[in-house]
């Protein structure tokens, strides 16, 4: 099993969700972050005041799949995020030991 | 006979009287809540409500004290610096036993107001100078301190420069050509020296505006200044705040003609006029030295131009006010930009910026556009006959060193009167927060309370 987490633009949210469902993902969690990395941030004026904005904001997903539909996945949430500008995001991938299903106590597998 | 006798003592008239009682209700509306949603957008969330708070109880305490003895400190006949306490308690302003209301002069020989309605409408005057200049210690000041501070500088600065620009015995006093010289004198020094201000450059925006950049240099930065972003948490609010502020002024600008007439309209046309202009300029000027225009922009641009027309606004012409609303836009922008560096004081919400530059501006530029060679329909030589100066005898010049003469004793007049308040609330009360209640915010450390639940 893996836990592929994935950090995309705001506004790619519902096109990754779509293409990850369309090859059965079942389930993902969202959640709204801030983080800097090539694109930087971007400066912001009040009056006399300029201040620098270094954290831009981001979604972060994460899904927990098999092995056997990493590699789709990886490519479902490339093909959907891409704009092919600067910030497009990341896809990190890594190793997940266990899962519990909570209302079944179901592990491993099953309970993707 | 009783009849006759009864229609020659002026009674008010009704349509005065409508549109006053309105306009006192618009420049109400000015303090709460335009000025403080204006104001309150401008500072980071967890100050929301201490802003918000400072300009309603700072208000509300005002009305009261003007009601007390403000009004009567202001506009009764004393000296040329300030006025008795005859109607301190609002004594005399009203019989209940013969029912009968006592009546003040405006700008016309025989037409009055009751003069608790001009008292109600001069209230709303002094508390939103006292609100304004919140802006420049915001973020920072105890409010304790704020109170106790508003309290010194609207007894002693406020009440006085409103006696000085605005106290005169009325145009019914002169009912001679003798009688000019000694009723002109009865009147405050500002007004007898000529100066014209319409509806309180020097009164309203300049006063709070020293006084407020004072606070920002006697209070000290904020915690942070300069290091942390202080972006504002809701331009929206600053939006429908300056907006807001629009519509309340059309009561302070034209309801400063004292009555529904002609010079109420001129007031009301260059108020809307002047106002627009600063906007396209602060706009254009943003848009052409950093490359965009933004929307807090355009809301200070409007109230540049607000403030810029304030003296003016019944005292120029159609396109004098254009000009001045041109002008304090530019003005304005190097007021909060070049001259805030220069000043090097944190004034939060750039009160002297905008407030001081735009006043200066409007109150000098009004003795150029009252000229009646450049469209201003000048002002009267004498108040017995009520001529106006003619424009072969109108001297620009000697107009703008009037106006000047009462920009500079307004400046020295608050900032000293400030300097010495600030300074009596720092020994007892204290001006500041701690550090730590700052950090986390006046709304929790002063009023216990948060503006919003995520």
């Amino acid at each position: 099993m893996k836990m592929v987490t994935a950090i995309v633009k705001p506004f790619k949210l519902d096109e990754v969700r779509e293409a990850l469902g369309a090859i059965g993902v079942q389930g993902v969690t969202v959640t709204e972050v801030k983080g800097f990395g090539r694109q930087k941030g971007h400066t912001e004026l009040y009056r006399g005041a300029e201040y620098v904005v270094d954290f831009l904001p981001k979604v972060k997903l994460e899904a927990a799949v098999d092995d056997a539909l990493v590699e789709r996945v990886i490519e479902a949430i490339e093909g959907a995020a891409r704009t092919g500008k600067i910030g497009d995001g990341k896809v990190f991938v890594s190793t997940l030991e266990q899962v519990v299903r909570i209302r079944t106590g179901e592990t491993g597998k099953e309970a993707l | 006979m009783n009849a006759l006798a009864t229609a020659a003592a002026a009674m008010p008239n009704k349509g005065d009287v409508a549109w006053m009682l309105v306009c006192t209700v618009l420049v109400v509306l000015m303090s709460i809540p335009a000025l403080a949603l204006f104001y309150g957008g401008l500072v980071r969330s967890k100050n929301m409500l201490s802003v918000l708070m400072q300009v309603f109880v700072t208000f509300s305490m005002i009305v009261v004290l003007w009601f007390l003895y403000g009004y009567s400190l202001a506009f009764t006949e004393g000296n040329a610096f300030v006025g008795s306490l005859d109607r301190a308690f609002m004594r005399g302003m009203f019989d209940p036993l013969t029912g009968t209301f006592a009546t003040t002069g405006t700008f016309s020989k025989g037409v009055v107001l009751p003069e608790l309605l001009f008292m109600a409408f001069q209230a709303t005057f002094a508390a939103i100078t006292c609100c304004l200049i919140v802006g420049a210690f915001a973020e920072r000041m105890k409010f304790a301190a704020v109170l106790a501070f508003m309290v010194l500088w609207f007894t002693f600065a406020y009440a006085p420069i409103a006696h000085m620009v605005w106290f005169w015995p009325g145009p019914d006093a002169y009912t001679s050509k003798a009688l000019v010289d000694p009723n002109n004198l009865k009147a405050g020094l500002i007004w007898q020296w000529g100066t014209l201000d319409f509806a309180g450059g020097t009164v309203v925006h300049i006063n709070a505006a020293v006084a407020g950049l004072v606070g920002a240099y006697m209070v000290g930065k904020r915690v942070g200044y300069g290091r942390e972003a202080f972006t504002p948490h809701s331009l929206t609010l600053t939006m429908v705040g300056a907006a807001l502020l629009w519509v309340g002024w059309f009561g302070f600008n034209a309801g400063s003609a004292l009555e529904a007439g002609n010079s109420a309209v001129l007031a009301f046309v260059n108020t809307f006029s002047a106002t627009a202009a600063a906007v396209l300029a602060w706009c254009i000027g943003e848009a052409v030295l950093k490359g965009k225009a933004s929307m807090l922009g355009a809301a200070s641009g409007a109230v540049a131009g607000l403030v810029a027309i304030t003296p003016a606004c019944g005292n120029v012409g159609l396109l004098g006010a254009l000009v001045i609303g041109f002008v304090a836009g530019f003005a304005c922008l190097w007021g909060v930009n070049g001259l805030k560096k220069l000043l090097g004081a944190d004034d939060s919400l750039d009160v002297f910026g905008v407030h001081g530059v735009g006043g200066i501006v409007g109150a000098l530029l009004t003795g150029v556009f009252n000229s009646p060679a450049l469209g201003g329909p000048s002002f009267p030589d004498n108040w017995f006959t009520g001529e106006l100066v003619k424009p072969e005898n109108y001297s620009i010049a000697s107009q703008v060193w009037a106006q000047a003469k009462a920009v500079l004793l307004t400046v020295v007049w608050s900032g000293v009167v400030a300097a010495i308040a600030y300074k009596l609330v720092d020994v007892t009360i204290g001006l500041r927060v701690s550090e730590e209640d700052e950090r986390e915010g006046l709304d929790i450390a002063s009023h216990g309370e948060t503006a919003y639940h995520a």
